[in-house]
């Protein structure tokens, strides 16, 4: 009766994942792939995993939570993307192949299945869980990348040059792809858009929820929120909705855009 | 861990393959709550335990301390609701929670053949909703005992009211007393001037326990936004930053009340758990820990049992609040 909603064993579990590979894609971003048979193996696209300081720095108390971006059924390789903000992902990023992270997962409710016509709208960091849901796409689909300045379209192309992908960038101050915001180039698309899936700042997912709910189109956003225990136990990750608060880790966190209360 | 002491104390007499025969029973006896050892998930982090069923070994659980659980569901404070500091958490979850309804309908079930004895930690905003919800939970099957939480700093009405004043406490429980026979144990606020005033009231007033500590109110702000960082403005600060503010009051009420104590606060290892015991507590909780390492009663309980073994020593009682001796 433990086993919730599985199919095989439990739905998350605790995981040792050597590093097999890390590189620096930008300044202050890595690419890290690691050994997680087990959870490659049940992950889906939206879902998250729990990465556990390492032991000689307990001080750090929580594990820090981090969008799939990739996973590798067959030779279970999971590929997360990081961004050193503070002092646990330095941690992290201080660490390379040799070492091995603890890893908690697959946690959340990840994104439906995608739908022909489906437009998927990411900004920044916001590309590591749609560049897995586009590569796990059986049908194709259009991504709209957008950042600042090209710098920060952080993501190697090398994931995202895949059959059935059309890539779309957009920088605000034009270094690279279309100049604008991925919202001003939604707002051009939208009307031949099946489904919106979107991850991004706040601010871009209000703006992604009310363009959606203006063109009548369904719209799904995966958010981002402190979190302590991954599992839906502790309550911390609290999300606004329009039904009272819910938890990003356990209901999210991919939601109804409609749901969410965005604005504010 | 200092496992010269204990044997010193204990004579050299004792031959040290005679010491390792022994085999330590870790059961403990709290407040007529027999435990199978004396580590126990404290209220909140854990949930209602069956979240963390895939994670943590229940046989390394003496009991579970549920989420605080109200009359009514409560919404919780607003977002962000978390913040990590210096070997600490800061957190304002304020008491969310189903409602006494679905934790009897949903949460119960999963739990009650879980293994471990089952404490469910009742939270109100009156005397009359404590009440309510320990007269509901009395006689259910599967319930071993009650921790009344008259401590939560981050709710504004109920919560750490009744916890911060001698009258009021004693008016809680024994309002309490009166509607349940199930163990009772009273958790306390450590924002107080003098515990001890506090713990002596609750024992008066007919608790079977006492658990110590609730969480230290804090707050931190985000320099950025040039505003509080948690949505709540104040939170409790739990985690090993606050073991030795936690170790020292539970050692000032063990030396005040006759009913025994369940220490907690920062709890992270065997050997946090041992200076407990033997400051006089005679179980812990570990609530935060969880968080970096859902393993950690299974350690405990490991390092336990090994300094038990090393010392000769058979249960726990003979450690019991043995350094104020």
């Amino acid at each position: 009766m433990w086993l919730l909603k599985t199919k095989k064993g439990p739905e998350y579990q605790t995981e040792d994942c050597p590093v097999i590979d890390k590189q620096v894609v930008a300044s202050g971003y890595c690419r890290v792939a690691l050994h997680a048979p087990v959870i490659a193996r049940k992950v889906d696209p939206g879902q998250f995993v729990q990465i556990f300081m390492p032991p000689e720095h307990r001080d750090h108390m929580l594990p820090r939570p981090f969008s799939i971006f990739g996973a590798n059924r067959k030779n279970g390789e999971l590929v997360i993307l990081l961004e050193i903000k503070g002092r646990g992902t330095d941690l992290l990023a201080g660490t390379g192949p040799g070492s091995s992270w603890k890893l908690l997962g697959p946690l959340g409710t990840g994104f439906p299945a995608l739908s022909p016509a489906s437009l998927l709208v990411a900004g920044g960091m916001g590309i590591a869980p749609l560049a897995f849901l586009a590569a796990s796409a059986a049908v194709p689909c259009t991504l709209i990348y957008g950042a600042r300045t090209a710098g920060q379209l952080i993501c190697p192309q090398s994931d995202l040059n895949r059959p059935g992908l059309s890539l779309l960038e957009t920088t605000e101050d034009g270094s690279r792809g279309e100049k604008g915001t991925a919202v001003d180039l939604l707002s051009r698309l939208i009307a031949d858009a099946g489904t919106v899936f979107a991850c991004g700042p706040r601010p871009m997912l209000a703006a992604v929820n009310n363009l959606c709910r203006r063109a009548g189109i369904e719209a799904w956003v995966s958010v981002e929120e402190r979190m302590a225990c991954g599992v839906g136990a502790c309550l911390g990750c609290a999300v606004a909705t329009g039904s009272g608060y819910k938890r990003a880790c356990r209901d999210g966190p991919v939601f109804r855009a409609e749901e969410v209360i965005l604005d504010g | 861990m200092d496992k010269g002491s204990n044997q010193s104390r204990n004579g050299s007499a004792k031959k040290t393959d005679e010491i390792r025969r022994i085999e330590p029973d870790l059961k403990v006896n709290l407040c007529g709550i027999i435990l199978d050892n004396p580590v126990i998930a404290a209220s909140g982090p854990f949930g209602y335990g069956h979240e963390y069923r895939a994670l943590t070994n229940f046989e390394a659980l003496g009991g579970i301390i549920v989420k605080g659980v109200s009359l009514e569901p409560w919404t919780g404070n607003p977002p962000p609701r978390l913040a990590e500091t210096a070997s600490g958490l800061l957190n304002a979850i304020g008491l969310h929670n189903p409602g006494l309804d679905q934790f009897l309908e949903k949460d119960l079930p999963l739990l009650r053949d879980a293994g471990p004895r089952l404490i469910v930690n009742v939270v109100g905003c009156s005397i009359n909703e404590y009440s309510r919800v320990a007269s509901h939970l009395d006689g259910v099957e599967g319930i071993d005992g009650l921790e009344i939480n008259i401590s939560c700093p981050n709710v504004k009405a109920g919560g750490m009211a009744f916890g911060t004043d001698p009258e009021a406490t004693y008016q809680a429980v024994s309002a309490v007393r009166r509607r349940t026979k199930l163990p009772l144990l009273i958790k306390l606020s450590p924002n107080v001037t003098d515990i001890c005033v506090i713990a002596r009231a609750a024992e008066e007033a007919g608790a079977d326990g006492i658990s110590l500590i609730n969480t230290l109110a804090g707050m931190l702000i985000d320099v950025g936004q040039k505003k509080p960082l948690l949505g709540n403005t104040f939170g409790g600060l739990s985690g090993p930053a606050i073991m030795p503010v936690a170790l020292k009051m539970v050692w000032q009420v063990a030396g005040t009340v006759k009913v025994p104590v369940l220490g907690m606060g920062g709890i992270n290892s065997a050997e946090d758990a041992l200076q407990f015991i033997m400051a006089g507590a005679r179980a812990v909780a570990v609530g935060t820990g969880f968080f970096y390492d859902p393993e950690l009663p299974v350690k405990i309980n490991a390092g336990l049992t090994e300094y038990m073994k090393t010392n000769g020593i058979s249960n726990l009682g003979r450690i019991e609040g043995i350094a104020r001796s």
